[in-house]
């Protein structure tokens, strides 16, 4: 095991969008001061068309330094992203690189560490060294289980970190904005457009706080009504998970979690036969208060929710409905 | 045309169970195996541009890295409409990364020259959305994932596709072929296996590969072909809810209590 390496400093990987930068990009500066060296600098790396018109969006505190890197796309191409990725780990050696557990990162991140052999994880909630070593802490069966993963003799490990787990800095700082030139490459899968989902509905999930949400225990979609009585008769917004979405029993505008809408005023949260995918787990996972019920007492939901209900949501929601009265 | 799509028996965990004496997994006595979703939808898509392709024939296989209980999964590939099947095992893949997993499917890729090798985005029980995207950097192929939609033509030198991004917008991408896409829920609706399709998927072969045969050595894979090892599992303390007991009319009473409650300030 190489205990001391040359490599030193975090090198954190940008997200952004349609000219915005994506907010998870600012949680990695929270992570990477968590887990930084004494002396370590943390750098943070803009990859795009126009990379300094993000300067000022990354120039908070914790920062050290920004390193542009300009790529002939605006928005991402796998392999832009990848070279420009590859130069920056070259000249700057970083010990740690962190890049968010996006969808764009499902594309990249794992290519670059195959190819180059680098220590690698994804979907991080937890990072830091005992002793020397690097601990990443991340989740298993369906977020039943932690895990803990090591790094042995890999100078640099590559990281995606979970979003909502670290709190963005507040401050603004002035960090030393440099560049780095990267070498052209083809871009085999390149960007046409971008299209907004239809508004199919006139309900804004992000305002709602009190959701009840529905998922495929209810069965068939004659089912949809009962449970749009009760969250009526019960004050809440009418939510669901990715598979009521997906067989359009409920407009994709009422879909909550990572790749529905983000619920972000909920604090109270009631899923009825929702039994926890990953990404609806870790889209709500930021609320205070989740009930869940369930007939499936294994279901993972039980392992982020507050309350815990195994039952005939059927039925629960009839003796619901009678009480509320 | 061929389509090689990855697949993968996840396995889930039963409602109690422990962890390995090594403190490193759960006891395979606790798992259930199953087809991971993600790749039924994958291969539901290969099935589908197969069945649409009135000139070009279009032959769709999957692989899968596991060992002998894997056939399962393999079979209900085949009954659902899976030409060929090929399971790749050695006991040196014990303790195998996605990473070194990837080493072995871009072996079978490069065995079987498809102009599509399909992946689930991610798998249902450890979820790194990471082997079919290493797979495609270890073959240099053009690479994507989390498709909702896809509009390829067998014979055609790129495809396009729609991802689906956070919040739900969509980006619409053309990629160049040979590729390796990953594949997300609802870009289909996966079908069921008729009982016909499963007995004739029964007595269909499955090819058996070892390392050798596709020429990995040992050490590309397992612990030392992999790029993180696992130091320890464990149950997470606050990982429970805290949960509501009694008649179902005792839980509902509960659950309203609950809601007021929670609801003063939020509804």
């Amino acid at each position: 095991m190489s205990s001391t390496s040359a490599n030193s400093g975090i090198l954190i990987i940008a997200e952004h969008r349609q000219g915005e930068l994506r907010p998870a990009t600012l949680e990695l500066v929270t992570a990477a001061q968590g887990v930084r060296r004494a002396g370590e600098k943390v750098a943070v790396a803009l990859i795009g068309a126009a990379p300094q018109a993000l300067v000022s969006a990354v120039s908070v505190a914790g920062v050290d330094e920004i390193v542009t890197a300009q790529v002939s796309a605006a928005e991402f191409e796998p392999d832009l992203v990848e070279a420009a990725v590859d130069a920056l780990i070259e000249a700057r050696k970083p010990s740690i690189v962190l890049v968010p557990h996006s969808i764009d990162a499902f594309g990249y991140a794992a290519a670059i560490a195959a190819k180059k052999g680098y220590g690698f994880s994804s979907d991080v909630f937890q990072i830091e060294y005992h002793g020397d070593a690097l601990i990443a802490t991340r989740g298993g069966y369906g977020q039943k289980v932690n895990i803990e993963v090591e790094f042995p003799g890999q100078p640099i490990v590559l990281l995606t970190i979970r979003g909502n787990v670290y709190k963005p800095p507040e401050a603004t700082a002035a960090p030393a904005v440099s560049s780095l030139s990267v070498p052209h490459v083809p871009s085999r899968v390149r960007s046409l457009e971008f299209i907004e989902p239809p508004p199919s509905d006139d309900v804004d999930m992000t305002a709602a706080e009190f959701i009840l949400s529905i998922g495929r225990g209810i069965g068939e979609e004659a089912n949809v009504e009962k449970f749009r009585e009760l969250a009526d008769k019960l004050g809440a917004t009418l939510g669901c998970s990715r598979p009521i979405a997906d067989a359009g029993w409920l407009p994709k505008s009422r879909q909550v979690g990572q790749s529905g809408k983000t619920a972000s005023a909920c604090k109270l949260y009631v899923a009825m036969g929702i039994s926890g995918a990953i990404q609806h787990l870790a889209g709500m996972k930021h609320v205070s208060t989740i009930i869940a019920i369930n007939s499936d007492a294994a279901a993972s939901i039980f392992s982020v929710a507050r309350y815990g209900v195994v039952a005939d949501i059927f039925e629960m929601a009839d003796a619901l409905q009678e009480q509320s009265s | 045309m061929k389509i090689l799509v990855a697949v993968k028996q996840v396995a889930a965990l039963d409602e109690d169970f422990e962890i390995r004496a090594d403190g490193k997994d759960v006891e395979a006595e606790f798992l259930l195996r199953d087809l991971n979703e993600w790749d039924d939808f994958a291969l539901e898509e290969a099935v589908r541009i197969k069945e649409a392709s009135t000139t070009t024939p279009v032959e769709v296989v999957v692989v899968s890295v596991g060992p002998e209980d894997a056939d399962e999964t393999l079979r209900k590939c085949l009954a659902k409409g899976a030409d060929r099947a090929i399971r790749v095992w050695d006991d040196a893949l014990e303790g195998s990364d996605p990473i070194a997993i990837a080493r072995v499917l871009a072996a079978v890729a490069r065995r079987e020259a498809p102009e599509l090798l399909f992946a689930g985005a991610q798998s249902s029980d450890h979820a790194f959305a990471a082997t079919g995207i290493a797979t495609a950097a270890l073959l240099d192929w053009a690479h994507a994932a989390v498709l909702t939609q896809l509009n390829v033509t067998p014979g055609a030198r790129t495809a396009r596709f729609r991802r689906e991004l956070e919040g739900g917008l969509l980006h619409e991408m053309e990629t160049d072929l040979p590729a390796v896409l990953t594949i997300q829920l609802g870009i289909n609706t996966p079908r069921y296996a008729s009982l016909r399709a499963i007995k004739q998927a029964a007595a269909k072969p499955i090819e058996v590969l070892s390392l050798a045969d596709l020429s990995v050595a040992s050490e590309a894979v397992g612990e030392s072909g992999s790029l993180s090892r696992v130091r320890r599992m464990y149950i997470p303390e606050k990982g429970r809810a805290e949960m509501i007991e009694g008649s179902i009319e005792e839980q509902a009473q509960r659950v309203l209590a609950i809601i007021r409650e929670a609801a003063g300030g939020a509804a």
